[in-house]
């Protein structure tokens, strides 16, 4: 038997050698970023001194952001600055970027969580209906969801939406984390859902609950039908070993057999996924949040696209992607922690 | 031709190709068969709903919806054969070089797609898009480079086992160059997967590059491509429903029409994955 300190340790190593991997592609992220934002057309001083600004006052610019030095000079300075938080000033709300993304954070973290959880919540029930009904009316037909879910447009789906549940049934609000009339409730990690649930107040809670309902849904649409696709070919993959056959053989239920036995098995590759629809999600969420109004990183970023506030778009585009890579790397690590025959 | 008869047998394989028989068919004869020009203004017929005139409604400058989802097949097949070719092409030829060659050349070009991959795709678009200026030929550029490493890696899998193949060593050992290998019998071996992930990707490129229209980094207004008729319609979602509604219907057809169309080509020209 291993040693939980023994194993504990493997997983240790295991983490620093994925960490020495990253630093590469971290650092390469970090260069396509900087070149993306060096290919931008005019000239980027001028660009934050606006259109007004004196010559003299854009040389300044030039100066003080280093804009005349040559293009490695430059990297270099933008990695020191990152390295210190420091994203670059927006244009637009000539605050810092950083900042900026911190403010509207939580609203996108709400957003996406509150999808995720649609996603397995409904997915994984679905998907291991359609393994254990496989070739069936109810099989099918989640190949057909499924196969819609992939091919639909996001900001589509998010106006049919609004259309059928706010336009038509008023079922739902159209728009925005709280009716314009109530206060948010106090702050403590800026999700209003979890916040109004912490402080108790339920009537925020099921106000802001009601206006997550379709955001989240239309986000989690697309993943919903990955992860039901992906649960059900893990769940056949399963259900056809000999140790299933074993625990009909002895007796046990239907239903132990496919959630005890099967479906803890075919968990595997559903984690992998959750990890990767991570940057997929972020994705989305560029979209949802425009449509319905939600105030979050997504909108921020797709105003500062109408307004070509670049720091902005960049310190995004870095920031998500830096994240995105680090829950990757969280979720092979929780992928050799659950199972401890993986090891790379 | 085995392939096409076996995939004539396949009855999702059927429906795909049906679906794209029917936009091919629109974007090739919108000329002939629309009703109205694509870009005519009729300011006193504007946000007309479906009707007998105009059967999928007109728009708020009075031009017809119908005509220009039909010319806006051209825009989106367009969009999705220029990112295939351009990121299937350039990724093909990169995954097979570094396939090929190994060592440093595979290691340097495989570090560097785990680059791209690192970005989400339509954040990454979205950026490229945005830094080279919003335009249609940009949008579609900048979603080619989003898509290349997919086409890469698979590609360098193939050509990893398609060197040790010995009629490539009996090239070599012939005098033939590395340039020539890699042209003559590399890529065309890998050609099978390259075009089963080029349908495949047609539909997301399709997606994402509608995407882009949408928030204002691709095709911009007055032309009748659907992301960005979707864009101006959702100005008038709550009392114009058809404005927005018909161009996403749209989208949503061709590419559930080369989704199906990919899977049933993967499985026919797959053989690895062949049920």
């Amino acid at each position: 038997m291993k040693l939980p300190g023994r194993f504990l340790m493997t997983l240790l190593l295991y983490v620093l050698r994925r960490l020495a991997y990253m630093a590469p592609v971290l650092l390469g992220v970090t260069v396509l970023a900087f070149l993306i934002s060096h290919a931008i057309p005019g000239d980027p001083a001028q660009l934050i001194a606006g259109p007004k600004a004196s010559r003299e006052t854009v040389e300044n610019i030039r100066r003080t952001h280093g804009l005349d030095q040559p293009l490695p000079a430059q990297y270099w300075r933008f990695l020191h600055g990152l390295s210190q938080g420091d994203l670059g000033v927006s244009i637009r709300s000539h605050r810092p970027v950083l900042e900026d993304i911190r403010d509207y954070l939580p609203a996108t973290l709400e957003l996406t969580l509150a999808s995720l959880l649609l996603c397995l919540g409904l997915g994984i029930p679905l998907g291991i209906l359609a393994a254990v009904k496989r070739n069936t009316v109810v099989d099918h037909l989640t190949r057909v969801f499924s196969v819609i879910g992939v091919s639909t447009p996001v900001f589509w789906l998010g106006l049919m939406l609004l259309l059928v549940f706010y336009r038509h049934l008023g079922w739902l609000p159209g728009s925005g984390r709280l009716d314009v009339t109530m206060a948010a409730p106090l702050r403590i990690t800026g999700m209003y859902t979890v916040d109004a649930l912490l402080a108790g107040d339920w009537q925020a809670l099921r106000n802001a609950a009601s206006h997550l309902l379709l955001p989240a849904f239309c986000l989690s649409y697309v993943y919903l039908a990955i992860i039901t696709r992906i649960v059900r070919s893990s769940m056949i993959a399963v259900l056809g070993q000999d140790y299933i056959v074993t625990a009909r053989a002895n007796g046990l239920s239907e239903a132990r057999v496919v959630l005890k036995h099967a479906f803890k098995n075919s968990l595997i590759p559903t984690v992998t996924i959750v990890g990767l629809s991570f940057g997929e999600l972020m994705g989305g969420a560029i979209l949802t949040e425009t449509i319905f109004s939600w105030p979050g990183m997504g909108k921020y970023v797709v105003d500062s696209v109408n307004y070509l506030d670049f720091p902005a778009i960049m310190g995004f585009t870095l920031m998500v992607s830096l994240a995105y890579v680090c829950v990757n790397l969280a979720v092979d690590v929780l992928y050799a922690a659950i199972n401890p025959t993986i090891r790379y | 031709m085995l392939t096409l008869r076996i995939l004539s047998r396949n009855p999702s394989a059927a429906a795909g190709g049906g679906i794209l028989a029917v936009m091919v068919c629109m974007a090739l004869l919108a000329g002939v068969l629309a009703p109205y020009e694509p870009v005519e203004i009729n300011l006193s017929e504007r946000l007309q709903g479906p009707g007998a005139d105009h059967w999928f409604g007109t728009d708020e400058m009075g031009r017809d919806i119908f005509s220009r989802i039909m010319y806006g097949a051209r825009i989106s097949l367009r969009i999705g054969f220029f990112v295939v070719a351009i990121a299937g092409g350039l990724g093909a030829l990169i995954g097979a070089t570094a396939g090929y060659l190994g060592g440093w050349v595979d290691n340097l070009m495989m570090r560097v797609m785990d680059v791209i991959i690192s970005f989400p795709s339509l954040v990454l678009a979205m950026a490229l898009a945005a830094a080279m200026g919003p335009s249609l030929n940009n949008a579609i550029l900048a979603v080619a480079f989003v898509m290349i490493p997919k086409f890469a890696r698979m590609v360098r899998g193939e050509a990893l086992a398609v060197r040790e193949m010995p009629f490539v060593l009996a090239s070599r050992v012939a005098g033939a160059g590395h340039a020539w290998i890699i042209l003559r019998h590399i890529l065309p071996n890998c050609l099978n997967s390259v075009i089963v992930l080029a349908t495949l990707t047609l539909g997301d490129a399709i997606l994402i590059a509608a995407s882009l229209s949408f928030i204002g980094l691709g095709a911009q207004p007055p032309m009748p491509e659907w992301g960005a008729m979707i864009s101006v319609g959702r100005k008038f979602l709550m009392d114009q429903w058809w404005y927005a509604t018909f161009p996403g219907l749209f989208i949503l057809f061709t590419v559930v029409g080369f989704n199906i169309l990919g899977d049933a080509l993967r499985d026919v020209l797959d053989p690895r994955i062949r049920r």
